[in-house]
């Protein structure tokens, strides 16, 4: 069998078959854009938590004598029980998932809150004794800011304990939705994509029926006779694969690193780099669908 | 070079065998012409001895290969030592002469300085070396079959199987295609043709199986279409089973 025999097979089949040929490539384009948007979203997601999550704190915000009932119903964190606040975040239970933690007075959350808020004119208005004390602790592990929060949520002189994580769910949630989205389009496409190439692979092998019959009574093998079948399947699904990366290559380019990376100053949106890092996957998840749904069609409908 | 004891092939959903019992031997270097009404069994026969259908009961030896136990993937190999023409030619429209016949080499992967010897050589033996470039659709019907004989001739086989080649043409052409057959057959192949033309049987003085309702009713040497007897015969046959 000779290499460059299959080649031309392969190319003969292309070329008589071109129609159906580009319907592969464009539905084997745009099913492999989505995997793609799918894949830069989950990228997106990781990003955002190993930037935010790193920064993220967990506070624990102590009564004051302006605390509501609910929170504090024995009013103002007495010292007693800062103690007591203080040496459980030493204590051996909670010690090993803490990174660090620091106390900030009233006085100190006030002059933070000037600084953080230099227009703030109800600023005039408020007082020290208003805010609350607290501890910022930032943890070895966010994941385990769970932890933090049930240990300290029931204890006496505690308003409240707020995992800044949370922040961050809804868009997190917004871009695991849109990743859902994607990847539903990309299913059914891929599925149609499939689909149209056992058809097209049945038409292609009908309209060179006489070459079919001539391999087989001269005893050609059955990877001649086959290959370039299935070749003509995979070509397809890999210039759709390209033309695929090409295009998020495109929207990637336009749409955030030249424009809302630009806007937002966050250094943290996917790049072409991410892209790039997935190509190979992408183009796998076209070559491999391809193979095999020209490789079935091939068996189910060219005799050997 | 061929034998089948009592071949016997029932197609699926059909209500008599396409074969029945059928008992043939053949030697290297004859030339045998299969005779028999439509849909009496020689096509059958020719598709079995291609290894394109299985037999369901009985053996069928061809060049040494046993094809009732030849595995799928040695088919190829065993087509290999075939040629077959057919009736409807079977050329590639968009190809040259040259390439048609070709075309059989480079899908068994021959090489390319072996091709460019072999073609020219079997186009000389079928009378086409000066048609070499020219395209199917401006040859004759008779120069178009010769074609295809060049093309399964050209991997140098032991035996030519013929299924009605002359059944499209007129008796001129006829009579090339027969001319070209008889050539190749004195040259050592073996030629098996099914052929529903009297004219040609009788003219070519050949030995004659006639097959019926797929059993074989005659079996006679040099034997002319209209002097075979009416009656069932099964000389060779009986011999052999």
């Amino acid at each position: 069998m000779r290499i460059e025999f299959i080649l031309k097979e392969t190319w003969e089949g292309i070329r008589g078959n071109l129609s159906m040929v580009t319907s592969i490539i464009l539905v084997t384009f745009v099913s492999l854009t989505f995997v793609s948007i799918a894949a830069l979203l989950q990228i997106q997601i990781g990003n955002l938590k190993s930037y935010w999550y790193d920064k993220a704190q967990v506070v624990i915000y102590l009564c004051n004598s302006y605390s509501s009932e609910v929170e504090c119903p024995t009013g103002a964190i007495t010292e007693n029980e800062q103690i007591a606040v203080a040496s459980q975040l030493k204590s051996d239970a909670l010690n090993p998932y803490i990174d660090q933690y620091f106390f900030e007075s009233q006085d100190e959350a006030f002059v933070r809150l000037v600084e953080e808020n230099p227009n703030l004119s109800a600023a005039q208005f408020l007082t020290a004794e208003q805010l609350n004390a607290a501890y910022w602790v930032n943890l070895q592990d966010p994941e385990k800011a769970s932890l933090v929060v049930e240990a300290f949520a029931e204890q006496p002189g505690v308003a409240e304990v707020q995992d800044q994580r949370a922040y961050f769910d809804p868009i997190i949630d917004l871009l695991n939705g849109a990743t859902v989205a994607a990847g539903s389009v990309a299913a059914v496409m891929l599925f149609s994509a499939a689909l149209l190439t056992t058809t097209t692979i049945r038409l292609s092998a009908f309209s060179r029926r006489i070459e079919l019959g001539i391999m087989r009574l001269v005893g050609a093998s059955s990877l001649a006779i086959q290959l370039p079948f299935v070749l003509e399947g995979l070509v397809a699904a890999l210039i759709g694969g390209v033309l695929a990366i090409l295009v998020t290559n495109f929207l990637v380019e336009t749409f955030l690193t030249q424009n809302l990376a630009l806007e937002l100053a966050f250094s943290n949106l996917v790049t072409t780099f991410d892209l790039y890092s997935i190509a190979p996957y992408v183009l796998a998840v076209g070559a491999i669908l391809a193979v095999l749904a020209s490789g079935i069609s091939t068996y189910r409908h060219i005799r050997i | 070079m061929i034998r089948l004891n009592s071949a016997t092939k029932t197609y699926s959903g059909a209500s008599h065998p396409a074969l029945d019992g059928v008992s043939i031997e053949i030697s290297r270097g004859e030339f045998v012409f299969l005779v028999g009404a439509s849909g009496s069994g020689k096509s059958s026969l020719l598709r079995v001895l291609l290894r394109e259908e299985s037999i369901d009961s009985g053996a069928v030896f061809v060049l040494g290969e046993s094809l009732t136990q030849l595995p799928q993937r040695q088919i190829p190999g065993y087509r290999r030592k075939l040629g077959v023409v057919f009736q409807d030619f079977r050329l590639l429209p968009n190809k040259s002469v040259f390439h048609n016949v070709a075309y059989a080499l480079q899908v068994i992967g021959r090489s390319k300085a072996f091709i460019d010897t072999s073609v020219p050589e079997v186009l000389r033996l079928v009378g086409l070396e000066d048609k070499a470039s020219s395209f199917p659709n401006a040859l004759s019907g008779g120069e178009q079959q010769r074609v295809a004989i060049a093309r399964a001739l050209v991997n140098k086989p032991e035996l030519l199987l013929a299924d009605e080649p002359t059944g499209n043409l007129d008796p001129d052409n006829s009579r090339e295609v027969m001319s070209v057959l008889e050539k190749v057959n004195l040259a050592g192949t073996t030629v098996v043709m099914a052929t529903h033309d009297r004219g040609i049987v009788d003219q070519m003085q050949k030995r004659v199986i006639e097959i019926r309702h797929g059993r074989v009713v005659r079996d006679a040497e040099t034997a002319s279409y209209k002097e075979l007897p009416t009656g069932p015969i099964n000389k060779r046959s009986g011999v052999d089973s």
